[in-house]
């Protein structure tokens, strides 16, 4: 059974959600899609472990070798983003139950989870495979269910914002279409190792470069990197709560996944740092994301708006750290990839709770949340403090090294820069802090004084939280694992 | 001759395009999508691509304009005049634009068979498919057990969107209000009525046809699952979706729907049970190629079930709707 | 020689580029998602026309043909146009719900209701 890890990790999602379609009870498909997702979590650990022992993993489906048949190839650098799916989403979906039942009404319940389940297959497919087209398929997959979730929200603009995302977000696939048609014009495969082998005989032509110039526009309109950002604020603050947390901590990864194995596995990092102007153009675009992101995120009053831009500010550091394109500076890419899920999914599920108990999350409405609800505005600041990357929480340490490895490479005025991004986002983290703890509640809301949120959602949300404080001082397992992701796609080179 | 006819094609699709974009009477903007839809669907023929025609020409002349008209039954034809970001879009298309002509440049000249595509994976598939699959089709054999897991995708694709449409428009209030009437052909035409019941038992053995005979001419389960939807669509075009609904149980298409799909996952499955990979069927059946012949077989089924269950979901929610938005006039 | 080997391709780009610039330009919703369809077919018909062999026949084998038209583009394309009939039949449910709760599928009447013009 353990040689068909890689095709259980997506299978087990991909057709319990049917599955799940058939239960009908809202309960039971909770704790369906609750189990499952455990399931593709302990699968993925086994894959981690299983690449970290023996190195990398293929399987061919369908029994067809690569480049004829659709192949699964799981290196370090997959293993980890999977990890990092599968674990966030046990979390999430853990916790959603309450949430849901408040935000949805009876019946779509069933069709929520199913949605989520297809959403979670297919991000987990497009990290798996080891094939161009197939990733295409399962981004389609992905994308189509988060479409619908998003539309779930309460309010109707959440019917907007889920139409002005699909319309991007089809455009951004077909971009990827016509660069994947190009890339087959000019080699004869879709097979991504078959591609790297190929490309260099041809990579001097207009149209390989025209192939790598549009994967590229199509894969950062999915990952939300400035200027391309303006549908992700919109889809965050208007998705139904654990749609939020559940988006915000892997959809984005995997589309900065998709970025990482493009450019260095696919088209290999010599050609894409030489093709285009690549590396000032990330780390310009890098900073411009961070501090745009986070001045706007300053001025936000409804929390999961602020937290929205906050992210377009988070991707923006990671998007640096590929253009430093070090060894640590993808390390620190990867690192962060895992911290930030880590501190989204503990702020969302947080505001999911506050969501819950007092209709909203605004500014106005957490004032003096530090005393009726104490865990959830605890989690809210821990979180926020790893969101600013003080020293002891886990966003300390991909900051760490993002410093680090632009002070090795001798971009030392960047690391200024990245020190600089932090204290706006500690301004914004402030605002949060100050109207929980400092600020007396509205007098409206004195007469019914909210209790803590559910405990089935306060639990993983400190999961979480603690998480995030572990994995601030005892970094063993993601430091290992990404410095060798780091150093096997970068061949050892710096 | 065979030049001529592309050309001309190639032109009539430019025109429909320019014409679609530059119109502003939506009803006129559909039935031309629809025929530039039969347009592509021609040109894919003349190039050869049988299945890829069969199915634009289910899809994009079939299903897309039908639900778009029920769209527009609701919104109304008339657009606005003032293209908002004509600037940013010239701007974008113009970049676009260059950047995909600089590409072609470059390109294998159109049609030439030493085209590094046609030189490296593609020949295996023609080669090879008669001894390890044997099958005809190239086209089944490639979608249906080389590139099978795409395959897969597609049908969960489809299942997505129908379940997304559900959530959309299907759910909410879900007791059955008033009796729901045909909403295009109100008092039925005793033509149409003769006509679509002399219509419709062939059109579903034309279905099951395309179903089964897919391994040796074009066609396949999700043609076959289009046209059987198209089946009762017109039954309800006809007769009014009430008395559809007496014959298939709601309930009853949408699990369908995800028994299409679990169809194929188990089948896939049954490679592992085999002793060999996801969606290998060589261990179905005594050799390797009756194996492979039984596991097409019964994914496609899997996909006609999925396809025709959609299909038929999405255009009863729609018709739904508009019957809905006929008898309460919009209130804003 | 240039422009007998690569009209085809040009055209093509003329036809994903309308559509391109109908989903940019156009307020109207649905004008936008017919304009999705136009440049999603077109890059079909290109991917189509990569896969033609000259004087080669449908990928069908048979006793009188040797030369066939590459099958790979051909599947591929089978499941982009699934996915982008799924896209649009999602895209008009959408529509639909937008109607109903702004009284409009006019992109400026839906930014005005929702304060943000």
């Amino acid at each position: 059974m353990l040689t068909h890890l890689p095709i259980l990790q997506v299978i087990l999602p991909l057709v319990a959600a049917p599955s799940c379609m058939i239960l009908q009870r809202s309960r039971l498909s909770w704790l369906f899609t609750v189990l499952v997702s455990l399931a593709a979590f302990v699968v993925s650990a086994l894959l981690l472990q299983q690449v970290m022992a023996e190195g990398v993993i293929r399987y061919s489906l369908g029994g067809w070798d690569a480049p004829w048949g659709i192949e699964y190839r799981i290196d370090a650098l997959n293993a980890w983003v999977l990890f990092i799916v599968t674990a966030v989403s046990t979390a999430v979906i853990a916790a959603a139950r309450t949430s849901i039942e408040a935000e949805l009404g009876a019946s779509r319940q069933t069709v929520f989870y199913t949605l989520y389940l297809l959403c979670f297959a297919g991000l987990l497919g497009i990290v798996a495979t080891g094939d161009v087209f197939n990733v295409f398929v399962f981004l389609e997959i992905s994308s189509l269910s988060t479409y619908a979730l998003i539309a779930m929200g309460r309010d109707r603009r959440a019917l907007w914002s889920a139409f002005q995302y699909l319309v991007l977000g089809t455009i951004g696939a077909t971009f990827i279409l016509i660069g994947i048609g190009f890339l087959y014009m000019m080699t004869g495969t879709l097979n991504m190792l078959d591609l790297a082998e190929r490309l260099p005989a041809v990579e001097s032509s207009t149209a390989v470069l025209a192939a790598f110039a549009f994967i590229l526009v199509g894969i950062c309109l999915k990952l939300a990197l400035f200027p391309l950002h303006l549908w992700l604020p919109n889809a965050y603050s208007n998705a139904p709560s654990i749609v939020t947390a559940f988006l915000a901590a892997t959809a984005t990864k995997v589309a900065l996944y998709l970025l990482v194995r493009f450019t260095v596995t696919v088209f290999g990092i010599d050609f894409s740092l030489s093709a285009l102007p690549l590396q000032s153009l990330f780390i310009l675009l890098g900073l411009a994301g961070v501090f745009v992101g986070s001045a706007v995120a300053i001025y936000q009053s409804n929390i999961k708006r602020m937290l929205a831009y906050s992210s377009v500010a988070q991707i923006g550091y990671m998007i640096i750290g590929i253009g430093i394109s070090t060894v640590v500076g993808l390390q620190a890419t990867l690192l962060h990839l895992f911290n930030h899920a880590l501190m989204k999914a503990a702020l969302f599920l947080a505001l999911a709770g506050v969501a819950y108990r007092i209709g909203g999350c605004s500014l106005e409405q957490i004032r003096g949340l530090g005393r009726s609800m104490p865990w959830t505005m605890g989690a809210i600041a821990i979180g926020g403090a790893s969101l600013v990357g003080m020293p002891l929480t886990a966003g300390f340490i991909s900051k760490w090294y993002l410093i680090a490895a632009s002070i090795d490479s001798g971009f030392w005025p960047l690391a200024l820069l990245i020190v600089a991004g932090s204290l706006l986002s500690a301004v914004y983290v402030w605002r949060l802090v100050e109207a929980g703890y400092l600020r007396e509640p509205q007098s409206g809301q004195l007469a019914a004084e909210p209790g803590e949120a559910p405990l089935g959602l306060l639990i993983p949300t400190w999961i979480l939280v603690l998480a995030n404080l572990y994995f601030g001082v005892e970094t063993s397992l993601p430091v290992s694992v990404t410095e060798m992701a780091a150093t096997y796609l970068l061949g050892g080179a710096p | 001759m065979e030049l001529i006819l592309d050309i001309a094609l190639l032109s009539l699709l430019l025109v429909t395009a320019v014409y679609i974009a530059w119109t502003r009477d939506l009803f006129a903007a559909v039935i031309l999508a629809g025929i530039y839809g039969l347009l592509s669907a021609s040109f894919f023929m003349s190039m050869g691509a049988v299945d890829v025609a069969f199915t634009e020409a289910a899809v994009g002349a079939g299903i897309s304009p039908l639900l778009m008209l029920s769209t527009l039954a609701i919104c109304g034809r008339a657009q606005r005049a003032n293209p908002q970001r004509a600037l940013l879009a010239l701007l974008t298309v113009g970049v676009v634009g260059a950047l995909l002509i600089t590409a072609t440049l470059e390109m294998p000249a159109f049609g030439s068979p030493d085209a590094p595509a046609h030189l490296h994976v593609a020949p295996r598939y023609i080669a090879d498919s008669m001894r390890e699959i044997g099958i005809p089709n190239v086209v089944t054999s490639v979608l249906a057990s080389y590139r099978a897991f795409d395959t897969l995708g597609e049908v969960v694709v489809i299942f997505t969107a129908g379940l997304g449409v559900l959530s959309l428009l299907g759910l909410r209030g879900d007791v059955r209000e008033e009796p729901i009437h045909s909403p295009m052909a109100e008092p039925s035409h005793l033509v149409l009525r003769v006509v679509g019941k002399v219509l419709i038992p062939p059109i579903l053995l034309f279905a099951l046809y395309v179903q089964f005979h897919g391994e040796y001419g074009p066609g396949g389960g999700f043609q076959a699952g289009v046209i059987f939807a198209v089946g009762f669509i017109l039954y309800s075009l006809v007769f009014g979706l009430e008395a559809v609904e007496k014959i298939v149980n709601r309930a009853l298409v949408q699990a369908l729907a995800a028994v299409g799909v679990l169809i194929y996952g188990t089948v896939g499955l049954l490679g592992i049970v085999s002793g060999r990979n996801y969606l290998d069927y060589s261990g179905l059946a005594g050799d390797s190629v009756a194996g492979q012949h039984l596991g097409i077989i019964a994914i496609e089924l899997g996909v006609g079930i999925t396809v025709a269950s959609v299909m038929m979901i999405v255009f009863f929610v729609f018709s739904a709707q508009l019957a809905r938005g006929r008898a309460v006039p919009h209130a804003s | 020689m240039l422009l007998s080997a690569l009209y085809n391709y040009w055209v093509v780009i003329l036809l994903m580029m309308t559509g391109l610039y109908m989903v940019i330009a156009q307020g109207n919703l649905i004008k936008k998602v017919i304009g999705l369809n136009i440049f999603q077919t077109s890059v079909f018909i290109f991917y189509i026309s990569v896969g033609k062999v000259a004087g080669g026949s449908a990928p069908i084998l048979s006793q009188l043909t040797t030369v066939y038209s590459n099958p790979l583009p051909h599947v591929l394309i089978l499941t982009a146009i699934v996915v982008g009939i799924a896209t649009t039949a999602l895209a008009l449910a959408l529509i639909l719900r937008i109607r109903q709760a702004y009284g409009s599928v006019e992109e400026q009447d839906i930014l005005a209701g929702d304060g943000q013009c």
